[in-house]
Parts: structure tokens; C-alpha cells; sequence
């Protein structure tokens, strides 16, 4: 029997999910030491000592409170209990815009770097320095020059998706074929033409992995950025609930961390193969 | 030398050196062509064979001399001269028929769409790639690329051709036919052509003349060589032509002794009045200018 690669794939990954929810089940089921008390102080206490129940919120807990999530993603009761689906677009908002400011500045300026070793060589030194700088050292600079806390964390997304968009954009118009750019030459195309129909072209793909890494870097940076501004979004959801001792809450926002981030990642994977070329 | 259709005068190629100084790869440099002429430049590597090339082409500039085509000297590249490269450097994001609809778009950028596509196919079918016009380069063998770039190169319709090596990626087969096709096109629309090869068949199957250079650095012209078979030739009975081997053994001679010793043992050579040799049945015959090849035992040069 030889069932195709990806079916044989898909059954294990099942299995090691239901080795995994089943281990996590067992592991928080319960059965921990209990005190005898006071029914007043038992009440007090809650489950975890009058019941030996686990404190770590088992499968079953998580799925129902996920489902409950999921039934009313988008209702708003006020500053610190909105819907799921209102902190995630909080999130996606604020890291689509500065992601496409970043692409706004990265990709001409890039493209700069990339065609001229005077501006390459004179930049050189500024990017090296701010690079790796960690994004979220910009926080206090932000909010003191910028005084809103929003527009700060736009801000952080747009400083560290810049980055690998530009060095990524200047590394592949710099690495266009010579004999690309000589057909072009030989061929009497202006500058722009050339820009547009030879250089953009056979940078692209160079250009989309950058922009690929950069979207993976914001999407990281964005729970960070909204855990220290607050107010919405899905880091500040994690740290509320955090603060709200829910620890139920706190891991379906890490799982839904996790598909956002990787459905971000699929579409830039995919724009990245349409301008991919054989060669 | 009545027509100079291509005038290449004077130039040099200097690079900086090591220790200061400066590599001279080739100086004084004249050749001259006529208007529909095939010309093949042989040489070893390292002779600047390409650099000449890229100077004509524009797309190098030389260190001394000018280079005149049809009048003008020429300043950068140009749409009159088209290269057609080693590599084929066909844009792989271009189908075959973008490629070539991206040159004929380059040369008249207010044709419509329409114009430019029509345009572009008529030399797709010439170079025998119809049916290919959708597919991308990768999906190509050697052959078919090299063919879109003759295609691309054809479809603006230059006043030269330049070629640089353009079979040598090519196996012998394909090589074959290609050379046939080329030789046919060039035939059919009276193409000026300039080419580079290490391959003394396939000039003397194309050419006209042929330009012997010696081995570089400080690389002269050393000779021309003029085609003494007759036009019509075929690629396949060339070898049968009773000046076939004059012509061959004159032309590997040069190749395996004389473009190492040229510079030592013949010191009279003038780079502007380079002598032109017709090799016939007997032995060659210098046809002009009436001047001393080299005191070569083996030929006994006419006068």
C-alpha cells in the first residue's frame, strides 16, 4: 500500500496532534493533593485546592471557551472585553499599515542603493547601525516625540519591516544580470523603462523574500508593541487576560497568533512564486 | 577598402596594471567592412576579440580611436547595431514572443500592440520558432533560445549585426543548423554582420573575411583573410571545395604558430594598411595591399 507523501504526512501530523491534546488532557485531568478547610475558605481558595484540579486549563476547557470565541468574535462590551475578531483586526491593521509604509519607503530606496555604490556605500554605515537595533528600544522615542500610543506602534511595525526590505530590494537590483542590463542598453531603453521592464522584474522575487521576512518580523513585533501601548489588539488581549489570571484566553490568543502569522506568511509565499522565474 | 560601412580607427584597450603601469590587451586597431558584409574575427582568448565587439556595440568604450558605422562615429549603444550575445541573455520572465516583442516595442514605441506582435512574429517564423511563441526560455533547449535571440536581434531591423561567439554553448548538430539559418538570413536580407569565434569551420562556412588577430596582450590584426569559396556554399560539401583546405590550412597555421610569433618575426606591419590574403589553389596570394606578409618558407608570397 503507498499512499501519496502528503496523505502519509497528513496522518501523522494528526497523530501527533491526538498524542499531544491527549497527553495535555491527562497531564491537567486533576487529581492533585486537596486540604480539608473551612467552607468559607474553600470558597476563597476555588477549584485548584478544594478539588486538586490542575490550574493549567486542559483541551476540553480551551475548546469551549474557543468555540464560545468564535460563536461572537466581533462583540464589544466595553475598553477591556471586546471580541477576538476585534483585537485580531486591532492587530492586523496596525501592522498592514506600517508594514506598507515601510514598503512605500523600502522598495524606491532600495532600489537606490541598488543602482548607484555612492548612495550604497554612503548609506551603508546608517543602515548597519540602526538595523539591529530592536524595535521595541524605539517605544519610549516614539511615544514621547509622537505622544499617541497607535501611532507609536505603527510606527515600531513600520521601523522593523523596513529593514530587510530595503537591504533585500538593494541586494537584487544590484544582482540583475549584466546581460540583462545590456540587452536594455543595446536596445536604446531609457532609465524608467529599464527600471520597470528589466531591473524590477528580475529583482522580484530577491525583493518579495525580504518582504516576506519582514511581514514574519512584524507580525512578532506587533504582540509585543501592544502589550507595552495597550488599549486593543491581540498582544494587549494576551496581557489583560494575563492580568485576568485566564490562562484559557491567554493560550487560544497565542494559537490564534499563530494561524494569523502563518496565513500572512502564505500570502507573501504566494505573491513571492508568481514572480518567481524559471530559468 | 572602397565602402567603409564599419570603420573602426585607431582604438586601443589599456587597463590599469599591476605596479602602475598599464596592460595594453590591444592598440592601433583599424578595420574597416563594407556594407552586407559577413566579417569573423578568429583569435585566441585574451586577444580582446569581445572587447572589440562591445566597443562596436557601444556597450564598452575604447581607451584611443574612434569608431565610425555608416558616417557616423558612434556614441553608446545603439538600435542600428544589435548584439547577439554568447549567452543568448534572453529575459526569462518574457515569453518568446515578449522577448521579442520587448526589442521591436524598444525600436518603434508608438506601434500599438497589435503592430509590435505582428511585427515580432514575422521574425519568429523566420528563425523557425513558430508554434513557440508562448513558451518562457527555461522550456527552450539551447538552440530554440539562441534562435529567439537571433529572432530579437533581426526584429529591429539593424543596420549590423554583431555576434559574439553565438554557437559556442551550442552542440555541434544544433551549431550546424544554426549556421545554416544564420548564413541563410544573412544571405536573404543582405545583413551586415560582425562576428567573434574560435570555430575556423564556421568562419569559413560564414564569412567573407576573416580577421586574424594575434595573441594578446598587445594584440594586433594581423591579416585579413578573404573567403575565396563562392557564395553559395553549403555546409555540407564546403569541405569537397578544392580552396577548401588552402584556405583551412592557412587559417590554423596562423592559429597554432604565427599568432604567437606575428609580433616578433614580422616587424614592417602597418595595423593601417593590414595585408589582405586570398588563399587559392596554389599558394596564397596577397591581394592588397602589394606588401611582405612574413618571411614565412612555407608560402611563398607572391608579388
Amino acid at each position: 500500500m503507498t499512499l501519496s507523501l502528503r496523505f502519509r504526512a497528513a496522518i501523522v501530523s494528526l497523530a501527533l496532534l491526538g498524542v499531544f491534546l491527549g497527553v495535555w488532557h491527562l497531564a491537567t485531568r486533576g487529581g492533585g493533593a486537596t486540604a480539608t478547610m473551612s467552607p468559607e475558605y474553600a470558597k476563597l481558595m476555588g477549584l485548584t485546592a478544594t478539588q486538586g484540579k490542575s490550574a493549567m486549563p486542559g483541551p476540553l476547557d480551551v475548546g469551549a471557551k474557543l468555540w464560545e470565541h468564535l460563536k461572537r468574535p466581533f462583540y464589544d462590551n466595553g475598553p477591556n472585553d471586546k471580541g477576538l475578531g476585534i483585537q485580531l483586526a486591532y492587530s492586523i491593521g496596525r501592522v498592514g499599515l506600517g508594514y506598507l509604509i515601510a514598503v512605500i519607503v523600502a522598495i524606491p530606496l532600495g532600489f537606490m542603493i541598488g543602482m548607484s555604490p555612492l548612495i550604497s556605500k554612503a548609506l551603508d554605515p546608517f543602515i548597519q547601525v540602526l538595523k539591529p537595533i530592536s524595535p521595541l528600544a524605539w517605544m519610549p522615542l516614539a511615544l514621547y516625540t509622537i505622544k499617541d500610543s497607535s501611532i507609536s506602534a505603527i510606527f515600531v511595525i513600520f521601523i522593523c519591516s523596513v529593514w530587510p526590505m530595503l537591504l533585500n530590494t538593494a541586494f537584487g537590483v544590484a544582482g540583475v544580470r549584466k546581460e540583462w542590463i545590456n540587452v536594455a542598453r543595446t536596445l536604446e531603453v531609457g532609465t524608467v523603462r529599464r527600471a520597470f521592464t528589466v531591473i524590477l522584474p528580475a529583482a522580484a522575487p530577491t525583493i518579495l523574500t525580504g518582504m516576506r521576512i519582514s511581514i514574519g518580523i512584524a507580525w512578532l513585533v506587533i504582540v509585543a508593541a501592544e502589550m507595552l501601548v495597550g488599549g486593543t489588539g491581540i498582544g494587549y488581549f494576551v496581557w489583560n487576560e494575563w492580568n485576568n489570571l485566564s490562562i484559557t484566553n491567554v493560550i487560544i490568543a497565542i494559537l490564534l497568533i499563530g494561524l494569523v502569522g502563518m496565513l500572512l506568511d502564505q500570502v507573501l509565499a504566494r505573491f513571492t512564486r508568481m514572480v518567481t522565474f524559471p530559468e | 577598402m572602397t565602402d567603409k560601412f564599419i570603420s573602426i580607427e585607431g582604438i586601443a584597450r589599456r587597463y590599469p596594471g599591476a605596479g602602475g603601469g598599464t596592460t595594453t590587451v590591444f592598440q592601433d586597431f583599424w578595420l574597416s567592412m563594407a556594407r552586407g558584409e559577413f566579417g569573423c574575427v578568429i583569435g585566441h582568448s585574451g586577444c580582446g576579440k569581445t572587447t572589440v565587439l562591445n566597443i562596436l556595440a557601444g556597450l564598452d568604450e575604447p581607451s584611443e580611436g574612434t569608431v565610425i558605422v555608416d558616417g557616423q562615429g558612434i556614441e553608446g549603444t545603439s538600435l542600428d547595431r544589435a548584439v547577439i550575445f554568447q549567452s543568448h541573455a534572453l529575459l526569462p520572465w518574457r515569453t518568446v514572443l515578449g522577448n521579442v516583442a520587448y526589442a521591436v516595442s524598444s525600436k518603434w514605441r508608438k506601434w500599438d500592440r497589435a503592430r509590435v506582435k505582428a511585427h515580432a512574429q514575422k521574425f519568429i517564423d523566420l528563425v523557425g520558432l513558430t508554434g513557440s511563441e508562448h513558451k518562457h526560455p527555461s522550456e527552450l533547449s539551447g538552440g530554440m533560445k539562441q534562435r529567439v535571440g537571433i529572432a530579437r536581434a533581426l526584429s529591429i531591423t539593424p543596420k549590423i549585426m554583431l555576434m559574439d561567439e553565438p554557437f559556442s554553448a551550442l552542440d555541434a548538430l544544433t551549431r550546424g543548423t544554426l549556421q545554416d539559418e544564420v548564413r541563410r538570413i544573412c544571405l536573404e536580407t543582405g545583413q551586415t554582420t560582425f562576428m567573434i569565434t574560435h570555430d575556423v569551420d564556421e568562419a569559413i562556412f560564414l564569412a567573407d573575411k576573416i580577421f586574424l588577430m594575434t595573441n594578446g596582450p598587445g594584440a594586433v590584426l594581423a591579416e585579413i583573410v578573404e573567403n575565396p569559396l563562392p557564395k553559395e556554399r553549403g555546409r555540407i560539401d564546403l569541405h569537397r571545395h578544392p580552396y577548401y583546405y588552402a584556405l583551412r590550412n592557412h587559417i590554423v597555421d596562423f592559429l597554432v604558430s604565427r599568432s604567437k610569433s606575428f609580433a616578433a618575426e614580422v616587424t614592417d606591419h602597418d595595423p593601417r594598411h593590414v595585408p589582405t590574403v586570398r588563399p587559392g589553389l596554389g599558394e596564397p596570394v596577397i591581394v592588397s595591399p602589394p606588401r611582405v606578409v612574413e618571411p614565412n618558407p612555407a608560402q611563398s608570397v607572391a608579388r
